[in-house]
């Protein structure tokens, strides 16, 4: 996929068509029945999220299914999913961009507005988890009466670190890429409100080439940042388990097995969005069979890579010889949750096999299929990482298995659906592709063809 | 760059934009800019607008907000708030590295940013150039050759685009 790359692009479109394609929806087109019907289930599912925290915060984390020994349950799992998920949108902005693949064009808008929402609902996770969650702040390294310093051994002090600079560097740089679109949006919008809300947001960028070139500057440096943070966040992430002395934990593979996860994770996530998006604004000359073809190719790669982790997990417990380690081993396969275990066996590795297809990877059925599959099988494998290990500890007599609440459910659904809320939003207030992005890189296609 | 008065030509499409300003450049005037809707490769250099510092700056402050949380967390480990864990010792730099490596990246976006907003003035939500008719679509499909040069009128810009077919020369502020 270098400069001999087949177009992502119809030749023939002009510059005012691809801004009319991806502003269009937004600005001209009113909401379908379908987005008002959508935006209601969500935006009641966000109520039912904030009554899932009022209850939490009355009640304490003794409505969820926690308890000893499996002191970590579902919101731990939800955090380490939604975190993953928000790790495609930064990875496709940043490295494909200095690895030049312009196709990235077409989709990293979206894929940076999921990673923020994720992100930010993954950041609430642990938060909750806390018994006295308004004191989350204890994390911070601020002078305070009690003389108190942060334990900086601790992963949860870097988990802080990690995530809070993840979610400052992804709104910046989603930000930082939107300003020129929110110009074009003002210069198109008609009604007054809007043109001096897009207008302010932009902060009146008037396309000047000096600015062009330092913005380029900046979101390139700022790329280059981007990507060992990515791996460093899910790196942290990983070592939040393996710092630890529990079975099935304690492995030095657990930061890049977590980070691969994350890239799967939100690769699936963002075939989903690109389906639906795609289909809601009316963008297939923008999002074309090549797009899905690529993010086919990388969520195969990712479904190769855990696979890949996962035999290496089995092989290091039973050559490293320890018997809890060997007996966790067994049961991941014999023990309780032993179906779940190989239903994300079948929705992580095996599915997305059929991707190998170039046919059923440009199949949108498909490829829309496949994604669900992965989310759900990343879901099962963030769960199980806990539930096998924790319900299974060093002492037998402590053994116990996690019986999920209402409340646990209902935080998990919820939470989705306050993605879905925000990111039904985001499709009707901003541009879901970066236009100028989408046409510099038709301008490139014009060129090469000249 | 200046408030001052400013001629802007326009272009249908990038590479006589580019032509143009080779031009105008040749012709050894001052105060070039574009209004384009897209980066397009060169145009810096076309209007011979120069390197910027911003990257300095990012190395500059990513360094300088590591150091001080590495620093942060040595003085409060080791010297103000020692705590023996599990006999580990009190300079525990490799974990120390985890919380400056994010302090690195946070520290050299922000100095980013902010030397992107020195340096481009921005915001700035009035210029003279939004007022001249047609501006708008310098954010879609038109690329505007800016002269900000006392010495330049319509006339003589006129002539030196001759062949080029400028859509339009107008002059404001």
């Amino acid at each position: 996929m270098s400069a001999a790359a087949p177009p992502s692009l119809p030749p023939q479109a002009s510059y005012a068509e691809m801004v009319g394609l991806v502003a269009d929806p937004v600005l001209e087109r009113r909401p379908g029945r379908l987005w008002w019907i959508a935006f209601g289930v969500t935006l009641l599912l966000t109520l039912g999220f904030a009554a899932c925290l009022a209850w939490l915060f009355i009640q304490g984390v003794g409505i969820w299914g926690v308890n000893t020994p499996v002191v970590w349950g579902f919101a731990i799992a939800n955090f380490v999913w939604w975190l993953g998920i928000g790790h495609a949108g930064t990875l496709i902005s940043a490295l494909l961009l200095l690895t030049r693949q312009g196709w990235r064009a077409s989709i990293n808008r979206f894929a940076e507005a999921m990673t923020l929402f994720a992100a930010t609902i993954a950041g609430l996770f642990p938060i909750m988890h806390l018994g006295r969650p308004y004191r989350f702040y204890w994390l911070l390294p601020y002078p305070n009466t009690m003389e108190l310093w942060p334990q900086w051994r601790s992963a949860l002090v870097w988990d802080f670190a990690a995530i809070s600079t993840y979610i400052i560097f992804s709104i910046l740089f989603w930000y930082w890429g939107l300003i020129p679109d929110l110009a074009t949006m003002r210069d198109r919008a008609h009604s007054r409100l809007a043109r001096r809300l897009y207008g302010i947001f932009a902060l009146g960028w008037r396309g000047s080439a000096r600015h062009w070139h330092r913005h380029d500057v900046l979101y390139r440096a700022m790329a280059a940042l981007a990507v060992p943070l990515v791996v460093s966040v899910h790196s942290v992430v990983g070592m939040d388990f393996a710092a630890s002395l529990m079975p099935g934990w304690q492995e030095t593979i657990f930061p890049p097995y977590f980070v691969v996860g994350a890239m799967f994770s939100g690769f699936a996530m963002v075939l989903t969005l690109a389906v639906l998006l795609r289909w809601g604004l009316g963008l297939q000359e923008i999002i074309t069979a090549r797009h899905f073809d690529a993010m086919g190719k990388i969520v195969l790669a990712g479904s190769v890579a855990m696979g890949l982790s996962y035999l290496t997990e089995w092989f290091n417990a039973w050559y490293g010889g320890a018997w809890i380690e060997r007996g966790h081993l067994r049961f991941l396969f014999t023990g309780d949750y032993a179906p779940l275990y190989f239903a994300m066996l079948v929705c992580n590795v095996l599915v997305p096999q059929l991707l190998w297809s170039g046919r059923l990877r440009r199949n949108l059925v498909v490829a829309f299929t496949v994604s669900i599959v992965v989310n759900i099988g990343m879901w099962l494998e963030r769960i199980l990482i806990i539930w096998n290990t924790l319900s299974h500890t060093h002492l037998p007599a402590m053994r116990h298995l996690f019986h999920p609440t209402f409340w646990d459910w209902a935080t998990l659904g919820c939470s989705i659906g306050v993605f879905g809320c925000l990111f039904l939003c985001f499709a009707r207030l901003l541009p879901a592709v970066a236009m100028h992005d989408l046409n510099k890189q038709l301008h490139g296609e014009k060129e090469a063809r000249a | 760059m200046s408030g001052g008065r400013v001629l802007l030509a326009e272009f249908a499409d990038p590479e006589t934009l580019l032509d143009a300003a080779r031009r105008a450049r040749e012709a050894g005037w001052r105060g070039l800019d574009a209004h384009v809707p897209f980066a397009i490769e060169g145009l810096a250099d076309a209007l011979g607008l120069g390197g910027t510092r911003i990257r300095p700056a990012m190395l500059l402050g990513g360094a300088l907000s590591g150091a001080f949380v590495y620093a942060l967390q040595w003085y409060s480990a080791v010297l103000d708030y020692p705590v023996n864990s599990g006999g580990r010792p009190l300079h525990s730099w490799p974990v120390f590295l985890i919380p400056a490596f994010e302090a690195v990246i946070l520290g050299a976006t922000l100095t980013g940013i902010l030397a992107f907003l020195v340096s481009t003035g921005l915001p700035r939500l009035h210029h003279p150039a939004f007022a001249a008719h047609g501006f708008a679509r310098a954010s879609q499909d038109r690329f505007f050759l800016a002269v900000a040069d006392p010495a330049v009128d319509a006339a003589r810009l006129a002539a030196a685009l001759d062949g080029l077919a400028p859509l339009s020369i107008r002059e404001v502020g």
